[in-house]
This record gives C-alpha cells, structure tokens and sequence, in this order.
C-alpha cells in the first residue's frame, strides 16, 4: 500500500499512513481503482492524519469516503495538513446557537 | 468451513459460552459485601451498582432490567442477589426468574450484619460454583450467538482497518443466521443516512436520524461544540477532525446488511440479524447495555488503544489496526489488523482471521481483557436520583 489513501473519488483530503514531512513528495492511492499519482506536501503530516488533494477555499466542504466530514475555515492549500486548526465541524455546533 | 463450537446449553435454551456464578449486589450498600464475597469465593463476579436507591421512574426501571439482564446473561451459570432486605431484592428477584438457572437471594437484614451475610453468602456462592462446574459444553453453532461490535478510542486507523475488517465479520455472522448488535448512536451523525437507509422498516430508519438528533440537540441546547467531548482529544490527537468523520468510520464496523431493528438499552433483540442498540457513546455505558442485551462476545476495534473490556460476563475481543498501537500495548491486543496499512492484507482476509479469532474465544480460548482483568461495569442512566 502506498503512503498516503484516498478512500472515494469524491474526496478531498487522503489519510497519511507514514509520518510526512515538508517537502516531501508523496504518493496517493485510489482506494478504488489502486491507480496512483504524486503530491508534494506543504507541512509535517502526522501518520493517520490527512492532506488536501487539492486547493479548498474557506467554508467550502470536506468530504472523506464520499461523505461531508466538515467544512474549511480558512484556505487550504494542495499538499497542505488538514485538520482542526482548517477545519470545522457542521454538526452539533451548540456553540453557534445564538440566543 | 464449520461453524460448530461447543457451548453450554442453558435452561431457556440459549448458548453461553463462559459459566461462571455472578454476585449481584441489588443496591449501593450492599456493594461491599458482594465484593468481599467474590473475593472470597473463585469462580465468582462481583455485578455492583453505586446507585440502586433514590432513583425513581424510566431510570429505576432500566437500572433494575439491566441488572437482572446481566444476571440472566447465558453465559451466567447461576445467581447470588444480595440486598438491604428482600423486599428491595424483589424487582430484581422477580426479573432474574426468567433464565430458569439457580438464584439465591439474600437480605441483609435477614441475615444478620455484614460479616454474617458475607460468611452465609460465601458458602452459598461456593456451592453454585461447585454445581456449575458439573456441566459440560456441547454442540453448538455460531448462528446462536449474539456479537456486539463497540469501538473506542478510535483514530483515523479505525475507519481504514479494524472498523471495515469488524464489519466483514458482522456480515458473515448475519449471513450465517447469527445476530449483531451496534450502538451508540450518536456516533452515526454525519451518516445516520447510510444507517436510516438499510433499516428494513421504515419506521426504524426514522428512529435512527431522531435518535442522531436527540443528542445534537443536547450539544445545541447546552450551547456547547461537542467536538473535545465528541470526538476526544485522544480521537482528535489520532487524526480524527470531526464527529461526522469519526462517524462514518465507526458505522463500518456493522458491516453492510440490512438493520432488522432498534433495541432499547439492554434489550434482548427479538429479531436475527443487523439490530440498532440505543445506548450512550461512553464505551463502558454501551458495552454494559450490550452486555445486558444478551451479547455473548463483544469486538472492540480501537486506534490509538482503549484497554477497557466489557463485564466480566462478556468476553471483549480487542482488534486494532494501528501498527503502533500493537507495538506498544500488543498485551492488551487480541486480533491485529494493521496488516491491512503496512502490508495490504485485504479487509476480508483480516476479517477472515477475526472470525477464527471469534470462533476460538466462543470455543473457551480467552481473551486479553479477561486475563489482565480490564473490565468495567456501568449501567446508564436516564434520570437524577431524588
């Protein structure tokens, strides 16, 4: 298996399955069809944590395996780590309940 | 390959796949003489509530069958109930007549005081023992068994390997007549529409996105972004950004089949198949309502590593698929899977290995969590005590 999987076609991010480190070219698997291709990544990218597979423009959604998994709140560059510092959640937010 | 494993057939026909005697302690103060008495006796279990009085309604009621469900438990040979007095043993007594197998009640208050009760309950736990190691395993089928399948401590690993390789085997076992139960609803929000979507009934579809939602609600009208409740910080820490993506990697752990129901916390499931148990997310609250709901076994698939077990009473097989994680805690992993990152072992034939694995503990091969004793007891509840 490769170092970094992307689980759907629709998705935006892929899981790093090996600790990356900035700079280093990757490459991602299709879970789908095993093809492959190269990205380069922006930060240090913890293992089973993930990247942006392409630009995503804040409030723009996330989607992994297919599925919505939260929303941008900044932009996010190709190559780039993607996790809570970029990315919010769209469920349970009782914090944006204005009373 | 054969499905056979030797089992203990019990009095109201089902198949339990341990034998040992529990002591039930009905209330909070009668918790420490349940406990010296398993300390006493080998071959025991201590079942202790810290609550038991004071709770009133639904929540007295659900304690009560939860308690009673993990007595009547086929995997439970036989029955200590201690209490107060009999007459607050009672609700329990009455629920325990069920299963048909040995129960022996005790009050306090009959029998003298606590040293009196712990010395007349130690000799009448010692004699269930020795009458329960007279019986014998015979042949059975893995169709009669019930699974849970929990996760917890989950990192992104989960949805990639041991989520998808416990749902290979959830979908064996269905396939071959076997009964699965998942739980924990709220962690289907952000795909409670992939779940709503295989219910068999459309009613219990409904039921799965309202039960989704009962708990959003709870994040919304406490004001609170349930994400460092929900996922944790060890989840987010593991790469886990958000519920909805926690969510659709635990769901994957039920396999594909389609939902025949939905349980109440610690129901029996009346139907084979794929059931929906309603239960809170903690791991101990949903294994103990699995538990109480007639699971024989529980697959716990974990990422960066939650140790924890169900009761005593159901034997918790821990599956992982963080190489990691197996490097630094393989004593508290039974089945590895993180051969499905480093190597690119496929997730049948890991699920292949887990259902081996299953098989095995089902036949008396045990499991980390018994042996190292990592194992908590916690009824739910749905109520304030008074």
């Amino acid at each position: 298996m490769e170092s970094v999987l992307m689980m759907n076609e629709k998705d935006n991010v892929a899981v790093c399955l090996k600790d990356g480190k900035a700079g280093e070219v990757v490459v991602v698997e299709r879970k789908t069809d095993k093809s492959t291709y190269e990205i380069t990544l922006t930060n240090d990218i913890p293992f089973a944590h993930k990247l942006a597979l392409e630009d995503v423009k804040k409030g723009e959604i996330i989607y992994k395996y297919g599925e919505v998994i939260g929303r941008a709140t900044v932009d996010i560059d190709k190559g780039e780590w993607v996790h809570t510092h970029n990315v919010e959640s769209t469920r349970a937010r009782g914090d944006q309940n204005v009373n | 390959m054969s499905t056979k494993i030797m089992a203990y057939r019990r009095p109201d026909g089902k198949i339990g796949i341990r034998n040992d005697v529990v002591v039930i302690s009905a209330m909070d103060n009668t918790n420490p003489s349940a406990n010296r008495i398993t300390s006493l006796v080998n071959g025991t279990i201590p079942i202790t509530t810290p609550f038991g009085r004071g709770q009133i309604g639904h929540d007295m009621e659900r304690t009560r069958d939860a308690l009673a469900g993990l007595g009547n438990h086929p995997n439970v040979a036989a029955v200590l109930l201690l209490s107060l007095s009999l007459e607050t043993a009672e609700p329990i007594r009455k629920r325990l007549e069920a299963s048909g197998k040995p129960v022996v009640t005790m009050g306090l208050h009959e029998t003298g005081g606590t040293m009196d009760l712990t010395i007349a309950g130690a000799k009448e736990a010692a004699k269930l023992v020795m009458d329960a190691s007279r019986l014998r395993r015979e042949e059975c089928d893995m169709s009669e068994l019930v699974v849970g399948v929990e996760c917890g401590g989950s990192d992104a690993t989960s949805g990639l390997a041991s989520n998808p390789a416990t749902g290979s085997f959830s979908d064996r076992l269905v396939d071959c007549g076997g009964t699965i139960i998942i739980s924990e609803p709220a962690e289907y929000m952000g795909g409670e529409h992939l779940m709503a979507a295989r219910a068999v009934h459309k009613e219990d579809g409904d039921r799965i996105v309202e039960m989704v939602k009962y708990f959003e609600d709870i994040a919304i009208d406490n004001g609170v972004d349930m994400r460092g409740t929900n996922p944790t910080l060890d989840n987010i820490a593991g790469g886990l950004t958000t519920l909805e993506e926690k969510s659709l990697g635990a769901i994957a752990k039920g396999g594909t089949r389609p939902i025949q129901g939905i349980v109440e916390y610690g129901d029996h499931p009346q139907k084979k198949g794929l059931v929906v148990m309603h239960t809170p997310s903690a791991a101990c609250e949903s294994m103990t309502g699995l538990a109480a709901g007639g699971c024989h076994i529980i697959i716990f698939s974990t990422g960066i590593g939650n140790t924890i077990g169900a009761t005593p009473i159901c034997p918790t097989v821990k599956i992982t698929g963080n190489p990691r994680t197996m490097a630094k805690m393989g004593e508290n992993i039974d089945v590895n899977v993180s051969t499905i990152i480093t190597d690119g072992e496929s997730i049948e034939d890991a699920g292949s290995r887990l259902w081996d694995h299953v098989q095995d503990v089902a036949n008396g091969t045990t499991t980390c969590a018994e042996v190292l004793g990592e194992d908590q007891l916690s009824v739910s509840r749905w109520g304030l005590s008074v």
